[in-house]
């Protein structure tokens, strides 16, 4: 198992770097070469979100941290926002209640579009994925199959 | 990779060349392009993605202002794009139901006619 960790400043020109940290470290772990480009994009969404979150607060210093952990076959990736904000209800994210935009509606539905596309995008690239809200800040885990080169290699 | 932009007339369509990295860092630029050429009357416009790397939901969301801004003037926003990278986000938040996306810059002005 090992963990590589990366704390940066909640600004849009470090997102950049924590995509091509987490697909140099997915690519290591052994994630398939077919993945790499959702993993790059799902924790691009995941930090852009937690670079959003601290948009209004500009006070407040505290990092984004992404934790990419290769442990027991699967790749992890866990991005807190470290902004605190009140518990989810576990239901509702589950079914993403509310966080896929309703493109039913030609006109208002765009706003919605415009504004909150993130969580979207990750809930329909990540099968493995869990959002939690809390005093310690918003988390997003997300996780994929790693160990593809052994298999790969058979035969 | 940062994001390369340039703007010619074709057909009597304003085309928007994009290339590189569309993400929360560069999404501005896109989004200042967009509103400058709507502001200088250009209401038909085809942003052509085929240069570009990389597109997340702020360059996504970008695309969706542009689209409400020209269709405020009654105008048109097409896409030109054949990557199939790209074209999977914007299959997966739906919003091929939203921007005609064209193959090639010619077909995106032969359908806008």
């Amino acid at each position: 198992m090992a963990i590589v960790e990366l704390r940066f400043s909640a600004l849009p020109e470090h997102v950049r770097t924590a995509r091509l940290v987490a697909a140099a470290v997915a690519r290591r772990a052994g994630v398939a070469e077919t993945v790499l480009d959702e993993v790059r994009l799902a924790v691009g969404e995941a930090c852009s979100r937690a670079v959003g979150m601290h948009r209004s607060r500009a006070d407040d210093d505290r990092p984004v941290t992404v934790t990419l952990d290769d442990g027991n076959g699967r790749f992890c990736i866990e991005v807190n926002d470290g902004v605190p904000q009140p518990a989810l209800t576990e239901a509702g994210v589950a079914e993403g209640a509310g966080l896929v935009p309703d493109l039913s509606a030609n006109g208002s539905g765009l706003d919605l579009i415009e504004n909150e596309m993130g969580l979207a995008v990750i809930l329909g690239l990540v099968d493995d994925l869990d959002v939690r809200a809390g005093a310690e800040g918003g988390v997003i885990r997300m996780s994929w199959p790693s160990g593809a080169k052994s298999a790969e290699t058979v035969g | 990779m940062d994001l390369s932009l340039s703007t010619r007339t074709e057909g009597g369509r304003t085309i928007v060349e994009v290339g590189g990295e569309i993400d929360v860092y560069t999404a501005p630029k896109l989004r200042e392009q967009l509103v400058e050429l709507v502001n200088e009357g250009q209401f038909h416009l085809i942003v052509d993605m085929e240069a570009v790397d990389f597109l997340d939901s702020t360059g996504l969301g970008v695309l969706v202002g542009g689209l409400k801004r020209v269709r405020a003037h009654e105008g048109s926003l097409q896409l030109v794009c054949t990557q199939e990278r790209i074209l999977k986000i914007f299959r997966i938040t739906g919003l091929t139901k939203v921007f005609p996306i064209h193959p090639s810059v010619a077909t995106a002005i032969e359908a806008s006619d």
